[in-house]
């Protein structure tokens, strides 16, 4: 029944370990970032303010595909040079997942009262012992569900980077579909693939909600 | 050394990539207001299944929801467009294989799909915002379960998840550029065909990032007049 998928199958795990990478890099770099950004929307400088939330609202109003297209030509004329499509990829995730990320972080600091801190101070904790002990935990706990439902998202964007050829799962999978024409093994497989990481990391995200909602968090 | 590139703007209206670019924005639109059809009636049924006393159809409902959310959109594309009319054998699937514009509605079907899981999450959130004393009230009217969905409790969630609603309505725009990857020649596609032709990319996509934001831009206004229309006086609407 699989047997295209089988007589291929190091090449196109190859591809899922390109996509796995993907991933890796976008989430780095994006959850750095979006936690930037995020202090940059809550920011009372509007210097700071106005040009961040522009460029958020921006970029959450443009198609992925038509932003990893223009970082794709963008990218060589910055540089000088061609650039690869692996790493011009993962610079338009990085930026573009950093908008979603960034409202994240927006909406978990703001979750954060004054009366909590103030509770704290007024305990005697010092300001980086607040933030550390009080104020990060419990935002990062708030803000956990959505970072992972968002991690997801990415790892099925990445297979946007298909359409500057790069050679990850979806892409590989198209490949060897042109050899085989197995279409419904090949894409059956991939969607398979695909759903466990996915729906795993989805259920992950439900239960420290669940979790959440029941320490009375969220 | 300054930039090595000759910007040249002018394939944004010079004949024939202006018109292009037009052409991408039309069919863009069309794509998107057909699959949200789709996406809105499926989405209320599979949304409405998933809150009902039938195990069973809860069952399947919560699995379409779970199997199109959790595997991404250019891979569900692929299949339809590819595996799809294999599906129907190897005679049947060759005559599928020849019908004219197949790409195009293929397109429509699969983001119809797609969207239609995204809006029944919206709708079991919205039924889980009704308290429970509503059901209890309607049905101690004397209506019976369907009326009760019917006449009250659908139209009441879609008074209240407007707000998610418009922005799934967005994202259906957005998501409709992938359709480029099957030779659909919306926006996206006609921006990558004219750096084709030209080798000024940068240009076409800027241009076609800028008719992006004023078609959001359009909805999000439009939407707006809308969500205050049928706006629940004394909830929270989006501010």
């Amino acid at each position: 029944m699989f047997d295209a998928v089988v007589r291929n199958i190091y090449f196109l795990l190859g591809g899922f370990g390109v996509t796995l990478q993907l991933t890796i890099f976008a989430l780095a770099g994006g959850i750095a970032l979006g936690a930037l950004v995020g202090l940059a929307r809550i920011s009372r400088n509007k210097w700071i303010y106005q040009p961040i939330t522009l460029y958020v609202n921006f970029l959450r109003n443009m198609p992925l595909i038509l932003v990893i297209f223009w970082f794709y030509f963008v990218m060589p004329i910055i540089a000088g040079r061609p650039l690869n499509p692996f790493l011009s990829a993962v610079i338009s995730f990085i930026i573009f997942e950093a908008t979603y990320f960034g409202e994240i972080f927006r909406a978990g600091y703001q979750s954060i009262s004054k009366d909590l801190t103030s509770a704290a101070y007024s305990t005697g904790l010092t300001y980086s012992q607040t933030a550390r002990y009080i104020l990060i935990p419990i935002a990062f706990r708030r803000m956990l569900p959505s970072l992972i439902t968002q991690s997801i998202v990415t790892f099925q964007d990445t297979s946007l980077a298909f359409v500057i050829g790069l050679q990850e799962f979806v892409r590989r999978t198209s490949i060897v579909d042109n050899l085989e024409v197995r279409s419904i093994q090949l894409f059956g497989f991939v969607a398979i693939v695909f759903f466990i990481f996915c729906f795993t990391g989805s259920k992950i995200s439900r239960y420290f909600e669940e979790k959440g909602r029941k320490l009375g968090m969220i | 050394m300054g930039f090595a590139y000759d910007f040249d703007w002018g394939v944004l209206w010079r004949q024939p990539y202006g018109m292009w670019l037009l052409e991408g924005l039309w069919l863009t639109i069309k794509i998107g207001f057909q699959a949200w059809i789709i996406a809105l009636f499926l989405g209320i049924l599979v949304g409405t299944l998933r809150v009902t006393p039938w195990r069973w159809l809860r069952f399947f409902s919560t699995a379409y929801t779970e199997v199109f959310r959790n595997i991404p959109f250019l891979v569900q594309l692929f299949f339809w467009y590819y595996a799809g009319p294999m599906v129907f054998g190897e005679h049947l699937g060759r005559q599928i294989n020849q019908i004219m514009g197949l790409n195009y509605y293929v397109a429509i079907f699969a983001l119809g799909l797609y969207t239609a899981s995204r809006v029944a999450e919206h709708m079991r959130a919205g039924f889980a915002s009704i308290s429970r004393d509503q059901y209890q009230a309607v049905l101690s009217t004397g209506m019976t379960q369907y009326q009760m969905y019917r006449y009250v409790i659908i139209p009441y969630a879609l008074r209240i998840i407007m707000p998610p609603l418009t922005t799934e309505f967005l994202t259906i725009f957005k998501n409709s550029s992938i359709a480029m990857t099957i030779g659909v020649a919306e926006i996206t596609f006609m921006s990558y065909r004219i750096d084709a032709e030209t080798f000024h990319g940068l240009e076409a996509t800027t241009g076609a990032m800028f008719i992006y934001l004023v078609l959001g831009l359009t909805v999000v206004r439009i939407m707006g007049i809308i969500e205050s229309k049928f706006k629940i006086p004394g909830m929270i609407g989006r501010e």
